[in-house]
């Protein structure tokens, strides 16, 4: 049976800040009907004389009961980012339905070893799956691109040692300095030094901004991954 | 009308009539797509139709290039929320493609390089309502915008204009593609919003 999306009522029950423009909304969604790791819900205004606008954001935490989070960067012109990352508070009440998505999501129960690239707000979908792994034996290795290390989402959590999970940060503007390695945008030096080897088939899951995307995913194809294993999601420069 | 999110303002009420509900209007070209980009080389390419009574037609690209052109002039209007006003586009209408096929087919699934699929009622196909294009703006069709050829079906949402399209298969019943199997809906249009399963 087809069931209808139906928009819900979102309370927020808590902000933390991530970065400067970014930050992480955990709603209370009464009737929320569990997600996977990697999907996304659209979120929609409603001001005061009935306009609505409507985005799409990727959720940021494992299945959770009725416990939302999304990650939201600000985008300097959007519409509805400034909104959530400056003006939401807790308390606040926004819609929200979902979750959206069949395709860009890892089932916990699947077994070839996980590669995560990740490029700027493309952590958050990652994140999701890396907080689904649980005590799942797959093992993980996150290549996460960001301009600097103060652009860094979930810096607590990443930091702490994860049985199971290896995380690289490729620094593209500036690097702390004991990064080891010099910035720069990906390169198949990245992927060869901290990926899987094509031998091993590993399940790929790329998300960023498209030229971010399109870089990763040549790459990859090049080293010989097979582009059948290789998921992307793109987040374009509009989207506020 | 849903709840109001206190001291939400939104953009001013530029109400816009060529705007579906939930939309809103972009200035770029976004890319959106489940994969990596596949690179076609123009001598490999080909397209082709097919029918459930085993008629099967096809093109090479100087076949392709040699079909009468139109240069269609449209809006597009991704799932996603985006919507672009009156991109520029040049390629040949499926309305010329399905001249000489001869099918009691009502279903098509197009299908492309990569693997996607998205499919559509056979009608949506027909009377100057899509073409396979190959041009975007006056230049050749970029890759990570479906090129060198694409479907474009824009009186529905932006997935089922199939990127890298190599062929449309006419089908006596319909058989979902993609994303119409990963929770999207199976007709996509966007002026009754029908964005996923249900709507």
């Amino acid at each position: 049976m087809i069931k209808r999306l139906t928009w819900r009522v979102a309370t927020v029950t808590e902000i933390r800040q991530e970065t400067p423009t970014a930050r992480t909304l955990v709603f209370d969604v009464p009737g929320w009907p569990g997600h996977l790791p990697g999907q996304h819900v659209d979120v929609k205004l409603t001001a005061d004389d009935g306009y609505s606008a409507q985005r799409s954001y990727s959720v940021a935490n494992g299945d959770d009961g009725e416990r939302v989070e999304l990650t939201v960067q600000r985008v300097g012109d959007g519409e509805v980012s400034p909104y959530l990352t400056e003006v939401l508070e807790v308390g606040d009440q926004i819609e929200l339905r979902g979750p959206v998505g069949g395709w860009f999501v890892w089932r916990p129960h699947s077994s070839p070893p996980v590669l995560l690239i990740g490029g700027g707000s493309g952590i958050v979908p990652l994140m999701a799956m890396i907080r689904s792994r649980g005590k799942s034996d797959t093992p993980f290795r996150l290549l996460y691109s960001l301009r600097d290390p103060g652009q860094l989402f979930y810096a607590g959590e990443l930091e702490k040692v994860m049985a199971g999970v290896e995380v690289a940060y490729l620094y593209t503007r500036t690097a702390p300095p004991d990064a080891g390695r010099a910035p720069g945008r990906i390169r198949a030096a990245d992927l060869i030094a901290y990926g899987w080897p094509p031998e091993t088939a590993p399940d790929v899951f790329v998300c960023g901004p498209t030229g971010f995307v399109e870089a990763a995913a040549d790459l990859l194809t090049g080293l010989g991954h097979d582009p059948a294993k290789i998921k992307t999601e793109r987040f374009g420069p509009t989207g506020g | 009308m849903g709840i109001i999110s206190r001291a939400f303002q939104g953009r001013p009420r530029d109400h816009d009539e060529k705007l579906p509900p939930g939309q809103y209007l972009v200035h770029d070209f976004p890319v959106l797509s489940a994969g990596p980009t596949p690179r076609v080389p123009l001598d490999r390419w080909e397209f082709a139709i097919d029918t459930p009574e085993g008629e099967v037609h096809r093109w090479s690209w100087e076949e392709f290039q040699a079909l009468p052109q139109e240069t269609p002039t449209v809006d597009l209007h991704c799932v996603t929320k985006w919507s672009k006003f009156g991109t520029e586009w040049k390629g040949v209408s499926l309305d010329v493609l399905m001249e000489d096929v001869e099918s009691a087919a009502e279903y098509a699934l197009a299908y492309s390089h990569g693997g996607y699929t998205t499919n559509l009622p056979l009608e949506d196909l027909l009377d100057g309502k899509a073409w396979i294009v190959y041009e975007f703006d006056g230049e050749e069709l970029a890759p990570a915008h479906g090129g060198p050829a694409r479907l474009l079906v824009p009186h529905l949402y932006l997935w089922k204009s199939a990127k890298w399209v190599k062929g449309i298969r006419l089908l006596n019943e319909d058989w979902p593609g993609f994303w119409e199997t990963a929770g999207y809906h199976n007709y996509g249009d966007p002026w009754r919003e029908q964005r996923y399963q249900g709507d």
